[in-house]
Parts: structure tokens; sequence; C-alpha cells
């Protein structure tokens, strides 16, 4: 997949957020590109999970701007081109009764719109997000019934269904193993490279999203870094991210 | 001996408000009980008092003024929880312990409490008048077909709020109509379980169902079987032991959840 510099899907400017008077962020400014996939990397209450929500929409901006496709985050409507899988995707309410296929499903509601039910497209594209994701075979089970590595390909198929142009992750890979791990970096390696969407990986495994993802943004309350992988490999032992000796602040694009 | 009990008329009008509620109480019960909400039904069963008592004071329709409270107190309540300044369950626990102030002093009013407040308080088939019978069943209708409408937008909201809100659901007009159902479904269910009872009438069926672990669906039915029979089978032994309907409704479904519970624990 190549990244296509012309054309931003997110841009964000100046953006800070205070929460109860506690800066979280500040002076944030980051532009993601078409076909782009991108690790956020950064120590733990550095304001990751917090970057992602602004972006989503799920917290309101302090000061500065997010354009979502071009268009100011407030107007933004078309969110079927976004999928989520959130930090506490598999942390959900085990007792939940809900079976696999619907929990796909939902991801076609918004589409849908209000007083409309699922139709045979929307059960093909079901059908198809749980292939891809190798869990068509469990499509009748309650997702508390599976494992930690299941339910998430599960929540990934979700993300897929609503056929969007551009995934986020938040902390995707924190409790389960490692093969499960692989296999989920696999995935979202075909997504980005097959598929063709865009990937925001937000994960705290440093050497491994290095090892993944095309770009790299270390946050620590502000953009300490931007830059490619393999500069960021390269440079990471001057960086020296999560013992806050930083160099420079960088924005190279390959 | 089943013969006789239908000679009265205020049984078949409370077995036609009991079976009117059991069907709504686990429709609405189910979406509260999964998002962690059980404890809205217990205040805005206080706020139906508030509204209970204005209504004996004013000589109204104690059903509807109740039914205007609520719904006015469940938006008041989402307001405040959305402001986030105070956490959710200190806004149930103030419009809780405010509604049931208010209630006592517009009793003491009306010269204290008296028998009719104590139907309403505990439930009892006397209350249902076919007025009642008429509201309850006119609400009913709107209620399960606003349900029905909003049926799968409910599911996802319930199950992951922040992913239904980034795939364009309009969350919060969701969350609205699910606490203007609770109010209705609350306020409906007073004359036959009482303000005392009913989130027992709205959580214990779902609680059960939900212990059989089966898909959505399927646990909405057996909620429903759960509760229709609990509803009946009380009202029938209320009357023929001469015991409160509400107290002998909710022991009935409590013994059918403890018999779940510990099935399901040894098997």
């Amino acid at each position: 997949m190549q990244v296509d510099h012309s054309k931003n899907i997110i841009e964000i400017k100046d953006v800070c957020f205070s929460y109860r008077n506690e800066e979280v962020l500040k002076n944030i400014t980051l532009d993601i590109h078409q076909g782009d996939y991108l690790g956020v990397v950064g120590p733990n209450g550095a304001g990751k999970t917090t970057l992602i929500k602004l972006m989503l929409g799920l917290l309101p901006l302090n000061c500065g701007s997010i354009k979502l496709f071009g268009q100011d985050i407030k107007d933004f409507r078309d969110w079927s081109k976004i999928g989520y899988v959130p930090q506490k995707a598999t942390n959900f309410d085990v007792n939940f009764p809900v079976t696999v296929r619907q929990v796909v499903a939902m991801a076609r509601y918004a589409k849908k719109g209000l007083f409309h039910f699922t139709n045979k497209d929307d059960e093909i594209i079901i059908e198809k997000s749980l292939k891809q994701v190798e869990m068509w075979e469990y499509k009748d089970r309650l997702i508390g019934d599976l494992s930690g590595g299941q339910q998430q390909r599960v929540f990934i198929a979700r993300a897929i269904a609503g056929e969007p142009e551009i995934v986020f992750f938040d902390e995707p890979t924190s409790g389960v193993d490692k093969k499960t791990q692989d296999e989920f970096y696999t995935l979202v390696k075909e997504l980005n490279e097959k598929s063709g969407l865009t990937i925001v990986l937000v994960s705290h495994d440093i050497e491994r999203i290095t090892a993944e993802a095309m770009h790299i943004a270390c946050v620590d309350h502000t953009l300490v870094c931007h830059t490619s992988s393999q500069e960021f490999l390269e440079e990471s032992e001057s960086l020296n991210i999560f013992g806050h000796k930083i160099k420079n602040i960088y924005h190279h694009h390959n | 001996m089943f013969t006789n009990i239908f000679q009265y008329g205020f049984i078949i009008r409370g077995l036609e408000a009991g079976i009117i509620v059991a069907i709504i109480a686990p429709l609405i019960g189910i979406f509260l009980v999964l998002r962690r909400y059980s404890l809205i039904a217990d205040t805005l069963s206080h706020v139906s008092l508030a509204g209970i008592a204005i209504g004996l004071l004013l000589g109204l329709n104690p059903v509807l003024t109740a039914l205007g409270v609520t719904i006015i107190a469940s938006l008041g309540i989402e307001k405040l929880r959305n402001s986030k300044r105070i956490y959710g369950e200190s806004a149930l626990a103030l419009f809780l312990s405010g509604s049931l102030a208010l209630a006592i002093v517009l009793l003491s009013l009306a010269h204290g409490f008296n028998t009719n407040l104590f139907n309403y308080l505990f439930g009892s088939i006397l209350t249902v008048t076919i007025n009642d019978i008429y509201i309850i069943a006119t609400l009913a209708v709107i209620l399960i077909i606003t349900l029905l409408l909003f049926y799968k937008e409910l599911i996802f909201v319930s199950f992951d709020e922040d992913v239904a809100k980034v795939s364009g659901l309009p969350t919060r007009l969701i969350n609205t109509i699910l606490i203007l159902l609770s109010a209705i479904t609350v306020s409906l269910s007073i004359p036959i379980v009482g303000v005392l009872l009913i989130a027992a009438l709205i959580v214990i069926p779902v609680v059960t169902a939900l212990q059989l672990r089966q898909s959505f669906l399927k646990t909405i039915i057996y909620s429903e079987v759960i509760s229709l029979f609990s509803v009946i089978a009380g009202i029938f032994v209320s009357f023929y032991f001469n015991l409160s309907t509400g107290g002998t409704i909710v022991l009935i479904m409590l013994a059918i959840f403890l018999v779940i519970f510990s099935a399901k624990k040894l098997y």
C-alpha cells in the first residue's frame, strides 16, 4: 500500500485538551494521509487515547481544529468512513447476550438509518467481514463465550463491516498472548496493504509497532515526534521516548 | 375455585393490568440491566410517588400525574448525567431522596398517609380502575412500537456506546428515548406492583433470563415468560391467601431466580 501524501484523511491543527483543569494535550499538529499505517506511541497517561477520542469526536476540543476527510469535525456526518476498535473492546460485559453475527451487524445499523433492519446485502457484508477475520464458523456463538483473541477478531470484523476508509485501534494487544498478538498484527497489515485501509494504532509496545507501522507519532502530552518507522528506529536511542530524553520534533515522510 | 375469582371485576382488571405490566417491564428492563442502569427504575419509582401524591392532593388520576412527573424527572436525570458535573449515581440519589421528600411533604398537606397511598406503595389489584386499564394499554402499545422501531439502535448503544457514537448513531437521542420509556414503564406498573417493588419487576425477570445464556431475542422471550408467570401466579396466590399482590409477585420471581441460578451452578 502506497501512502498518498496529497490526500489528508485527518488534519489536526494546534489541538489542546484539558480534563478538570489538568492539561492532557497541547499544541498537537498532525496530518494522517490516505493509505498510511500510523503507530501512536508514548508513555502511560501521555494522552494517546485522548488524542484518538478527539479525532473520533468522542471528546470536545478545547482549542485548535480537526478535519476529517476535509470537513471540520463539528460538521462531519459521514461516520461510516471511520472504523473504531476501542481500548475496552475486549473488556465488555461478557454476560451481554449477543451472538458474534449480531455484534458485526451493529456496524451496519447506522447505515440503515432508524426503523430499518439489516437486509440481504448487509448479511453478505457481515459474512465477508467475519470470513476475513476467520470467525465465520463462530457466527452463532455468544460473544462472551469466546477467547480474548477471538473476541478481538470479531471487533475487527465489526469495524470493517461498516466499510470504512480508516480504522482506529486503541491498545488492541494489551492483555492478549504473543500468538494472538502476531495474528492480530498480520491481520492489520493485510487490511492496510490488501484492503487499502488507513490504520491508526495506539500501542505501548514500541518495539512491535515500530516493526509493523509505516510511520510513528510519539505523544507525551504534546507531539514529540512524527517520523517514518525506519527513522524512528534509527534514532530511537537518542529519542529515548519513555525516558523523556527527546531530541527533536520530527516530521519526515518517505 | 378458579371460577370464583373471575366473578370479581377488580380481579379481572388486576389481571389485565398485571399482564400488560408483565409484558412491558422486561422489555425495558433488559436494556436497563445490561447498561447497569437498574437503579434508575428504583429512582423513578420514588419520583412516581411524588407524582401520585400530587394526583391524590389535586383529585386527579394518580397514574397520569405520576407519569407526567416521572417523565420530567427522567429528562432532568439524563441532563444532569450528560453534564458530567456530578456522577451518574449521584444524580439518581439526588432525585430519589428529593422526590421522596416532596411526596412526604405533599402527603402531610393532605392530612397524612391514607389507605389509598398504602395501595400505591405496595401495589394492590384493588387500586386498578377501568380508566387505568385504558391508559396502561394505550401507553403500552406506544412503548412496544417505540422499542421495535429503535430495537437495533438500543442494542448497539447498550453494548458499546462509544463505538455506536463513532458509527454515527444519535446516542443522546437513543439514551433519552430509553429513559423516557423507563419513566412510562415505572409509572404504569405502580398500580399493580407498587412504588417500592416496581424495580424488582423490571430487573428480576431479566437477571433470571440472563442466567440461561441465550441470544438477545431468546433472553427477552424467557424474561417475558418468567414475568407473566410471576404476575399471574402472584395475583392468584395473593387473592386466595389474602397477601400483598406486589410482594407476592416479587417473591415468586425471586424463587424462580434462585431455582435457575442454583440449577445453572449445579450443571
